[in-house]
Parts: C-alpha cells; structure tokens; sequence
C-alpha cells in the first residue's frame, strides 16, 4: 500500500514536469499564439481580445496554474486551426492508434518472449544465432524502411494487403485485421527483438540455477521447465522491458500511421506539428506520457503477482 | 636451417596471424567496424567524387539505371547514387555529435545524481519525465518550435537520449562508492571533484564507450524519422530520410529511388550496433553476459 502510494506520487511529480515542460516549450516558440489564432487578416484589438481571452499577459505561473487546473478537469483546450477542441479530435481519432497498439504489443510480446526461451534452450547453436542476428536487424532497419519494403513486395507485387488506409472495426473483424497486418508486422518487429533478447538474457541466468537442475533431475519435462519454472522466475526483466519500450513503440506508432496513412492520434500530431498547432501537440504528448506512466505503474504492481518475493520489499 | 628460419620468423607473418586471430575473435567487430570506415570514407570524399547533387533536371526523372546514373535518378532527375552517398554526411554527422554531446551532459548528471544525496531525486524525476516522452515525438517538437537545420536537429534529438546515459552513470557510481579505494580517499580528506574526476569517472568509461555506440546508432534512426515526416534535415541537403520521403509516392514505378537510400541508412545504423555489441563483449564482461 505504502509502495502504491509512493508510485503514485512520483507518478505524478514526473507528469507535472512533462505538464510544465510541454509548456514552456509552446510559450517560448516563435510566433505569438494570439496572432495565429486570429489569422491574417485580424486587427490590432483582435488580438489583443484573444491575448485577454488566452491570458496570455498573465505572470507564466498562473497561466501554467490555469491551464494545469483545466487539463486536471479534461479540457485540453482547442485547436488553433478547426477549432474543436483537443480532447474531441483525439477522441475521434483514437481507435485506429488503439488498435495497432494493442496488436503490435500481443502479437510482438507472445513472439518475442517464445523466441527469446526457445534461443535460451539452445544457447549457442543455430538456433539461438538466428534470434540473435534477427534481433540485431530488428534494431538497425528503420520501421519505415521495412515497411516500403514489405508495401512494395506483399501489396504492390502480390496484392495481398492494401498499400495504405485503415478499416475500422465496425466493419467487422476481418477487414479490420487485414489493414493491420502489415502496419502491425512492421512496428512489431523492433519491440520482438528488444524483448527477444531480454528474455534469452534472463533465461540464460535462471536456466543455470540449481533448482531447475533438480526440477529436471526429478523428470519434468523440459517445456515444463522453460516454461513453468525458469519462465515465471525469468518475469520481472521481461515486464520491465515491456514497460520501458512501449514509449519508443509509440514513437513508432507515429512514424507507421504516416506511412501506412491511418488516420489515428500519430497522424494527428505530425500534421499539428507542420501546421504548428500548438494545443494538439501539447494534448498528444501530454496523453501519450500519461499512458507511458500508467503502464509502467502496472508492470511495478505487476511485479508482485509474478514474483511474490517482491511483496515483502 | 630450418631451426634458424623458426627462430626469426618474419615480423609480417606474425602480424597477419594476429590480425586473422582478431577477426576470427571478434567476426561482428570487424564487420561493423569495415562497412562504418568505408560510410565514413564516402562521406568524407562525397563532395569530390558526386557532382551537383541538388540541381533540378526534370527531363533525367525517375530514369532506370544507366551508365551514366548508376542507381538511376529520383523523381527530380537527380542522380540517386550520388545522393545517396551524399547522404552520409548529415546522418554521420549527426551520430555523431549526438552521442558526444549526450554523454558529455549525461557524465555530468549522472555523476551528480549518483554522488551527490540531495540531486537524487530532482535529477532522476526529470529524466524519467523526458523518458516518458517517446523519443521521436519529443525530438518531433523540439524542432517544430525553430527553424530545421541540422544544428536544431541535433539538439532536438540530443534531449530524449539523455536520461539512458545518466541512469547509467548513476548505476555505476552507485556500485563504485562503496568500494575501499573510494572511501579510503574520501577518508582521507579528497575534495569531491577531485573523488568524482580521479576515482569515479574511470569506472564509467568502458560502459559509456558501448553506449556512445548505441546512441550514435539510435540518433541516426531518428534524424532519419525526423526527415521522413519532414521535421529534420532541411530538403536542399540530401538525406537518407528525406530522399524516401520525397521518393515514396513513386514507389511502385522506381523502387530503387526508396531502397537505396533506406538500405545505405540500415547497413550504417547496423554497422554501429555490431561494434557497439562487439566492443560490449570485450569492455564489458558483466554487461555482455546479462545481454
């Protein structure tokens, strides 16, 4: 309870800071917002009614108090451009960025983690190099790059899945997972081989410990032992990467609903960024850090339900 | 006679058996470390060996690939392997000084979080703040707020890569403090720039030398994302990111326009990450084995 509490509080010391420097870094870029918002044609006194209206000539503190208190209330203000507001453009964009994620990271860590254990078991033959040279590729090649490789020979070549586009699930499962696939496969990789070689690392370790020599001594099948007791055992590292990488897969998601042109919260902030439309940027990042810190709160709580040695400390 | 000729051998038969001994030892090292050189070497010599590789030739657009164009040429008519090796200069360049630049601001966070009580916590919330950015988006906005070049670019990426230097600062100097020959010197009355300079730093270097390498690798692949959706290196300098960018709607009439920049960018981004597993497996036995 107490580790709960102390979790909780330096969660939110670290999203203040995100809050303040997404802040800073928007009052302190050129252009006066006030301007932007009243376009080209405004009038002196225009402006001047939207700086009253923004309080942008209030001290920096009480301008960042008030827009903190109306994030705290879920108002993220709105954009400068169509005008809505933030929350709702996210709101109406969110199910494609949901879905890949959610995808990307099941399909990515039921791969990564049978192939970081099955390396582990043949530690140093065939197999175990092939996982790794594969790790190493799925550091090294751009997501984009595989991505037009992969568009140019299964959908330019082949046919099998569209070039680009998103299909939403309310028109059904399979069409929806067919505009995935290949979005999917390509912003998986880099997360397979980040958590494959984890996963073989903490295998190796727990596979040379003694009570798996016994566990084997006393007959248990060997996917029994991979998997029941130097698996679990193997948990708390392989959790933790799963936490710690979801903010360079969501940097990913970005850059793949570019290429793939799927209209989802990435899309979103890259063409607010061309257009330099401030309060979307700052939403976006500010939601995307707050799901950052969220999912690594339950890989902490996490912990305690896979190793119940942790619960004591 | 022949005892004599075994007593002095030749100086240059020993040498070849060390080197082909090295190579044997260490396959990933030399390979990373052969296709880097050579990157460098194009980069170095590009501007003598390719011509213009900015001006306009609409008449030369998307051509196959010829005597006189290698690669072909890109949808501007512009020749493709000349800017592809061109393009190995803003992304060597920026490698580069990323991992300089954020080692040198990690060392000193690092050192001061892992040493001084009272920065602990301030230090470390910050860098878990910037880590919950994802990287690009960060390095995205950063360089949304100014001009691009290729100096904004660097700083916009230099930020998110940061806090994995100084965590590993920290982590180091945490384990080095205690030893005896650290606090024999804090007992015996040595300043503590002088314990941070003359006994800690040294502990760090091996490690920091792997992870300049995973840095340089990692800002590479972001200058490239960054050019990709049209925030990084500006568009009259080549670079492997903004050439697929500007190539990708002609993907299915010149492939090669996307894949000649995109396999130089992934052959470079690899190179670095086998010297960097290479060098891992010398410098750092401890690490090498968790890894």
């Amino acid at each position: 309870m107490k580790f709960l509490l102390r979790k909780t509080l330096s969660m939110g010391a670290v999203l203040l800071i995100v809050a303040f420097m997404v802040f800073v870094m928007i009052r302190f870029s050129p252009g006066d917002p006030a301007a932007i918002l009243a376009g080209d044609n405004a009038t002196e006194q225009q402006i001047a009614a939207i700086r009253e209206a923004m309080r942008l000539d209030d001290p920096l503190a009480l301008q960042f108090g008030h827009w903190t208190s109306q994030v705290v209330s879920g108002d993220l203000g709105t954009s400068i451009f169509s005008g809505e507001p933030v929350l709702d453009m996210i709101l109406q964009r969110i199910e494609p960025t949901i879905s890949l994620t959610l995808l990307t990271m099941g399909f990515a860590i039921v791969v990564a983690v049978v192939l970081g254990v099955f390396a582990a078991a043949r530690a140093g033959r065939t197999t175990d190099r092939l996982v790794m040279v594969f790790s190493v590729i799925g550091f090294s090649v751009p997501g984009f790059v595989t991505a037009y490789l992969l568009i140019y020979v299964l959908s330019v070549r082949l046919g099998w899945f569209p070039v680009q586009g998103y299909t939403p699930l309310a028109e059904g499962i399979g069409p929806w997972l067919h505009a995935l696939v290949l979005p999917g496969l390509v912003l998986s990789l880099t997360y397979i081989a980040l958590i494959a070689r984890i996963t073989r690392a903490t295998m190796l370790e727990v596979l040379s410990e003694d009570y798996i020599r016994t566990a084997r001594a006393k007959g248990v099948s060997p996917n029994a032992v991979l998997y029941g007791h130097a698996l679990r055992n193997a948990g708390v590292p392989i959790v933790t990467i799963v936490g710690l990488g979801f903010s360079m897969l969501i940097g990913g998601v970005v850059i793949t609903e570019t290429v793939f042109n799927i209209p989802g919260i990435g899309r979103l902030v890259i063409d607010a960024i061309t257009k330099r439309d401030y309060p979307i940027i700052q939403g976006i990042t500010l939601l995307l850090s707050a799901v950052y810190v969220m999912v690594n709160l339950l890989v902490d709580l996490s912990y305690g339900l896979i190793d119940p040695r942790t619960r004591k400390s | 006679m022949s005892y004599v000729s075994t007593q002095s051998p030749p100086a240059r038969p020993v040498m070849t058996a060390r080197a082909t001994r090295f190579v044997r030892r260490n396959p990933t090292l030399v390979f990373g470390a052969t296709v880097l050189s050579l990157f460098i070497v194009l980069a170095l010599v590009s501007p003598l060996l390719v011509g213009d590789v900015s001006s306009l030739n609409p008449l030369q657009r998307l051509k196959p690939m010829s005597g006189e164009h290698p690669l072909g040429t890109d949808a501007q008519g512009r020749d493709l392997l000349g800017r592809t090796v061109y393009g190995a200069r803003v992304s060597l360049a920026v490698g580069c000084a990323v991992a300089i630049l954020a080692i040198t601001i990690g060392v000193i966070l690092g050192l001061a979080a892992g040493y001084i009580p009272w920065l602990e916590t301030p230090v470390m919330t910050l860098m878990d703040a910037l880590m919950s950015i994802p990287a690009v988006l960060l390095a995205i906005s950063l360089v949304s707020l100014t001009s691009a070049s290729v100096g904004t670019v660097i700083v916009a990426i230099t930020i998110p890569e940061i806090p994995r230097v100084v965590r590993l600062v920290r982590s180091v100097v945490l384990s080095v403090r205690r030893q005896p020959y650290v606090e024999a010197a804090v007992a015996g009355g040595a300043r503590t720039l002088k314990i941070l300079w003359r006994h800690i730093l040294p502990a760090t270097v091996p490690p920091l030398i792997v992870q300049a390498t995973y840095v340089a690798a990692s800002a590479i692949l972001i200058e490239s994302a960054l050019s990709f959706v049209g925030a990084g290196t500006p568009p009259d300098i080549p670079s492997w990111g903004n050439m697929i960018s500007e190539s990708r709607l002609y993907l299915s009439r010149a492939p090669m326009t996307v894949f000649a920049p995109g396999l130089a960018l992934a052959l470079t981004v690899l190179a670095i990450n086998l010297i960097g597993d290479g060098l891992r497996d010398r410098l750092d036995p401890r690490l090498a084995r968790r890894m």
